[in-house]
């Protein structure tokens, strides 16, 4: 079943093209203008990661990380979490930039095809930066009080982070 | 924070420093290693647009999106605002996503008392990733050498619909618990 996905990119591409073509667009322009902007969000990012990498890295050689992990992987044990992935939930809802550079760290080391990095990838991939996205919408809108905003997204967040763990020891484990 | 904080922690503890360099060097290396799939993924998206592909997709959405949001979908712009921050976020269209929601909440945040709970499932709906293809973190994991960088798909699509249930019935309760 995930093999079918191999060739996700590869038929989604040749279908917008023909698309494309079909509705008389200039394919071979927007596509350069579009990864012309990837650049430009690749620029955006590479300060920030610069920045955060290193305190990342710093954080995991400390006792700290090790001791962290420690303590919390009975826990984490117990619910299906692998116990590695614990700074990509608490970092998640705050930096996006900063849980990316978590897990690509995390797929680095143990593999982008193996149980953690695989679980690592579908928690970045199935969440949002939530309170960065209150945060711009409650003061986009001018509204002070977010109510039940907070409660439901972090609700949201803590079963996105269940369930992908759960899905990869299904799928993959 | 994190910086100062570890430094605390390492020199507490007699570490080797050096991690920081090796950081900085891996952060080049990543955004270097993700930069092609981004940058296609990137023109793929904008080819999208032009397609109005999105349009459509919003069309498409305008119905069950009138159902959740009742009280500001009887403001058409407000429901355009909506469908097309949803769709936005469905195709991974992130630049384009965010004006239309913020212009979906402002128009709500006009409605005033009524709308307030719709601004707050708005919100909620933007926080749970609803992703239809995971792109940044397949280009992250075929950098590090995944088989198929995309066979997390399906997994990222259960786990985000979850979280989306959950995000959706925590604001059905949370909504009747507020003042």
């Amino acid at each position: 079943m995930s093999n079918a996905f191999s060739l996700t990119a590869p038929i989604l591409i040749s279908a917008l093209c023909l698309y494309g073509l079909f509705r008389g667009v200039d394919i071979y322009a927007a596509l350069c203008r579009g990864a012309a902007k990837g650049l430009e969000v690749i620029r955006d990012m590479l300060p920030a990661l610069i920045c955060l990498f290193p305190a990342l890295w710093l954080f995991r050689e400390t006792v700290l990380a090790s001791l962290l992990t420690e303590l919390l992987s009975p826990v984490f044990d117990s619910m299906g979490i692998p116990p590695e992935t614990g700074l990509i939930m608490l970092l998640r809802p705050l930096s996006g930039s900063a849980a990316l550079s978590e897990a690509s760290s995390l797929i680095a080391q143990y593999g982008a095809d193996s149980l953690i990095g695989r679980t690592a990838a579908v928690m970045i991939g199935s969440s949002e930066t939530s309170f960065y996205v209150i945060a711009v919408y409650f003061s986009a809108a001018g509204v002070k009080n977010s109510r039940w905003a907070v409660p439901a997204a972090l609700a949201a967040d803590m079963a996105c982070f269940l369930s992908s763990a759960w899905v990869c020891r299904i799928m993959w484990g | 924070m994190l910086f100062i904080f570890s430094t605390l922690a390492l020199a507490a503890s007699g570490g080797s420093g050096d991690a920081v360099f090796r950081g900085a060097e891996q952060a080049v290396e990543f955004c270097i290693g993700i930069a092609g799939g981004i940058c296609l993924w990137s023109g793929v998206m904008e080819l999208t647009e032009q397609c109005g592909l999105a349009r459509a997709l919003g069309r498409l959405l305008k119905k069950p999106l009138s159902r959740l949001f009742p009280a500001s979908c009887r403001d058409e712009q407000i429901l355009s605002a909506l469908s097309q921050n949803i769709s936005a976020n469905l195709l991974g269209l992130g630049n384009a996503a965010t004006p239309a929601g913020i212009r979906a909440a402002q128009g709500m945040a006009a409605l005033g008392s009524r709308a307030q709970d719709e601004l707050c499932m708005l919100v909620v709906l933007n926080t749970a990733s609803i992703q239809l293809i995971p792109s940044t973190i397949a280009a992250v994991r075929s950098s590090y050498g995944a088989a198929s960088a995309f066979d997390i798909t399906a997994a990222v699509w259960i786990s985000s619909f979850i979280s989306l249930a959950v995000g959706l019935a925590a604001a059905h309760i949370l909504k009747r618990l507020w003042p």
